[in-house]
C-alpha cells in the first residue's frame, strides 16, 4: 500500500485529503451533533449537490468554463444554502425546523434539472454522490487544505463561545457573547466543511462522517473535550479503513468509510452493553 | 449617590399577542436582596429577560451600572441563573467543571483563552453550591437539583456584582432550599452580591430578603420588606387576583391566608 501511495499522485491526493476530512468533518459534527443539527448537514449537502451539478453543466455548455473546479461552486451554493437556512428559520420561527426540508428539496431540485439537462458527466457524477479514490486532484486537495486551515482557527479561535452557545444558547446571549455572530460564522464553516468532504466521502454520506463517529464517540466520552479527541479518531480510523479497502476491492470510499464508521459504532455499543452487565453481575 | 445598578424606566412589553408588562418604573440598589412575587404569567421571567438584554421592551429603557444597557458592555457583572433550564441541552456530552468553566468564557474575552487558574475558580463556585465533589461527573447524570445548583455556580464563578435567579429552587428538595438561600443570604451580605430573585417559596424567602417587588403586568408594590404590610387587601387582590400568603412578619409568625 505505501509504496503505491509514494508512487501515484492521485493516491497521495486522496490519502492526504482523507486524513484532513478525518479530522475536520468529526471535530465540526461534535458541535452539530450537540446543537441538534445533523439535518441541517444533510440538507446544505444537497444543496451542494445542485452546486456540482450545475458546474459541471456550465463547464459542458460555456467552453469558458470547461475547466472550472465544480468544487468552487459547491461550496459556493453550499454557503449560500447555509444562510439560506438561517433566513427561513427566523421566518417560521415555531417551526424552525420546516427550513430544512424545504432547502434540502431545493437542492436536490436543482440537482436534478442540471443532471437531466447535461448527458454523459455519469462517471464524475458518481464520484461526487459516493466519493472517489482516483478522482481526486491536487488542486482538490489544496482546496480541502484550505477549508482545514478556516476551521481550525475557526474552532481554536471561538472554542469557549462555541462551547457555551452550543451548550445553553440562552445563557451565551444572557452573558453577552455574541451568539448571533458565532452562529453565523458556524453556518459557513460547516457549509465549507460539507463541501471540502464531499470529495472523499461524496455528497449523500457527507453528514455520515460529521454524525456517526460522533454518537460512537458520546458514547464512552467522559468529557467534551474528550468526545472531541475521540471523534477524531473514530473518524481518522474509518477514512483510513474505507480509502483502503475502496481502493483495493475498487469500491466507492463513501460507501467504506460510512460502513466502517458502523461497525466502529456497533462495536463500542456492544463493548458498553457487555460492561454495563459485568458490573451489574458483580453488583448482585 | 451612585446610579441604580438595574434601573427600569416604564418598560412595557408585548408578545405577539400577550401584554406581559405595562409601564414598569423600578430601581435596584448596590446590596439589596430582592424578591419579584407575582403569579403564574404576571411577566416575572419577562422583566427579568429584559433585565438581562435578552428582549427589548418595546416601550421605556434599562439602565444598567448609569450606562443604557444597549451600550453596556459588561454583561459578566451580571449572573444569571434561568428558570428550570430548558434552553440547555439535558444529554450534553460535558463534565461539571467544563460547564462551569463556560461561566467564564465572557469574562475571559473574545480571542481569549479561559485563565490559568480556571480550574482553581471552578472549584471555588462549586465549592459554594456544595457540589465540590462532582466536578468530573457528566452533567448530564445529575438530577434535576443538582444541576440547577451547578448552573448557580456558573453564575457564580464569574464573581458577579448582580446575581439574577428565575425560580432557582424548582426540583430542589425542602431542606436543601433553606441552604440554598442561605447561601444567597451569605453572598449577599459578605461579598455584597446584589441579587434579584423570582421565587414563588415566600415563606422561605421572607426571613433573607430586603426588598419585595409585586408584579402582576404592572408593579403593585415595591420596597423593604417590612412596609408590605401596608399594602390594602384590594391592592392585595387586584395584585395577586385572590387572597394570597401575607408575608410573616406582619402578624408576627406565619400567617397563612
Ligand atoms: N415566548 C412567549 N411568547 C408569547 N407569549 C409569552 C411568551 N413568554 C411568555 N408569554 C406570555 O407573557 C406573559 C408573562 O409571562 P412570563 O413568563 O413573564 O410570566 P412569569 O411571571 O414568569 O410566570 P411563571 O410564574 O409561570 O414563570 C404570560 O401571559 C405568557 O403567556
Ligand atoms: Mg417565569
Amino acid at each position: 500500500m505505501l509504496d503505491a501511495i509514494l508512487s501515484y499522485e492521485f493516491l497521495q491526493n486522496a490519502f492526504a485529503s482523507g486524513l484532513i476530512i478525518g479530522v475536520i468533518a468529526p471535530l465540526l459534527g461534535v458541535f452539530i451533533v450537540v446543537r441538534r443539527l445533523s439535518l441541517i448537514a444533510d440538507a446544505l449537502s444537497h444543496v451542494t449537490l445542485a452546486g456540482i451539478a450545475g458546474s459541471l453543466y456550465l463547464s459542458q455548455s460555456v467552453g469558458a468554463l470547461a475547466l472550472l473546479n465544480p468544487l468552487y461552486l459547491g461550496i459556493a451554493s453550499s454557503v449560500m444554502g447555509s444562510m439560506l437556512i438561517e433566513r427561513l428559520r427566523s421566518v417560521y420561527k415555531h417551526y424552525e425546523e420546516l427550513a430544512i426540508p424545504i432547502i434540502l428539496s431545493a437542492g436536490i431540485g436543482f440537482g436534478a434539472i442540471f443532471i437531466s439537462l447535461a448527458e454523459g458527466f455519469s462517471s464524475d457524477l458518481f464520484g461526487y454522490l459516493f466519493g472517489t479514490v482516483s478522482a481526486v486532484s491536487r488542486q482538490d486537495l489544496f482546496i480541502v487544505a484550505g477549508i482545514a486551515v478556516i476551521v481550525l482557527a475557526f474552532i481554536r479561535i471561538f472554542f469557549k463561545e462555541l462551547f457555551v452557545l452550543s451548550f445553553d444558547d440562552e445563557y451565551a446571549r444572557a452573558s453577552g457573547l455574541p451568539a448571533k455572530w458565532i452562529h453565523f460564522l458556524f453556518m459557513i464553516v460547516t457549509a465549507l466543511v460539507i463541501a471540502g468532504s464531499m470529495r472523499i466521502v461524496g455528497i449523500l454520506l457527507v453528514s455520515s462522517l460529521m454524525t456517526i463517529p460522533v454518537a460512537t464517540a458520546m458514547r464512552v466520552a467522559k468529557s467534551f473535550k474528550q468526545t472531541i479527541w475521540l471523534s477524531i479518531l473514530f473518524g481518522e480510523i474509518s477514512v483510513l479503513t474505507g480509502l483502503v479497502t475502496a481502493f483495493y476491492f475498487d469500491l466507492a470510499p463513501g460507501g467504506t468509510i460510512v460502513v466502517t464508521s458502523i461497525a466502529i459504532l456497533l462495536v463500542i455499543l456492544a463493548y458498553r452493553k457487555i460492561s454495563l452487565s459485568k458490573k451489574r453481575g458483580a453488583a448482585a | 449617590m451612585a446610579a441604580p445598578l438595574i434601573n427600569i424606566k416604564e418598560v412595557s412589553y408585548e408578545y405577539e399577542q400577550t401584554k406581559a408588562l405595562d409601564h414598569i418604573s423600578m430601581a435596584v440598589e448596590e446590596g439589596d436582596f430582592l424578591a419579584i412575587l407575582g403569579p403564574n404569567g404576571s411577566g416575572k421571567s419577562t422583566l427579568l429577560k429584559i433585565m438581562l438584554g435578552l428582549i427589548r421592551p418595546s416601550e421605556g429603557s434599562v439602565e444598567l451600572f448609569g450606562v443604557d444597557s444597549r451600550q453596556f458592555k459588561h454583561r459578566e457583572w451580571i449572573g444569571y441563573v434561568s428558570q428550570k433550564s430548558n434552553s440547555f441541552n439535558s444529554a450534553f456530552p460535558a463534565t461539571v467543571q467544563e460547564v462551569v468553566a463556560g461561566g467564564l468564557a465572557k469574562k475571559a474575552g473574545l480571542f481569549h483563552k479561559l485563565p490559568k487558574n480556571t480550574a482553581q475558580q471552578v472549584e471555588e463556585a462549586l465549592n459554594a453550591v456544595g457540589m465540590k465533589s462532582f466536578k468530573n461527573r457528566s452533567i448530564s447524570e445529575l438530577s434535576g437539583g443538582q444541576q440547577q445548583r451547578v448552573f448557580i455556580a456558573r453564575a457564580l464563578v464569574a464573581k458577579p456584582k448582580v446575581l439574577i435567579l428565575d425560580e432557582p429552587t424548582v426540583g430542589i428538595d425542602v431542606q436543601n432550599v433553606q441552604a440554598f438561600y442561605d447561601m444567597l443570604a451569605a453572598l449577599n451580605r459578605e461579598r455584597n452580591i446584589t441579587l434579584v430573585l423570582v421565587t414563588h417559596d415566600v415563606d422561605t424567602v421572607t426571613d433573607r430578603i430586603s426588598h419585595v417587588a409585586c408584579l402582576n403586568q404592572t408593579i403593585h408594590f415595591h420596597g423593604f420588606k417590612d412596609q408590605l404590610h401596608m399594602m390594602s387587601d384590594e391592592e392585595r387582590e387586584a395584585w395577586y387576583g385572590h387572597s394570597v400568603r401575607k408575608i410573616h412578619h406582619t402578624e408576627g409568625s406565619h400567617t397563612h391566608a
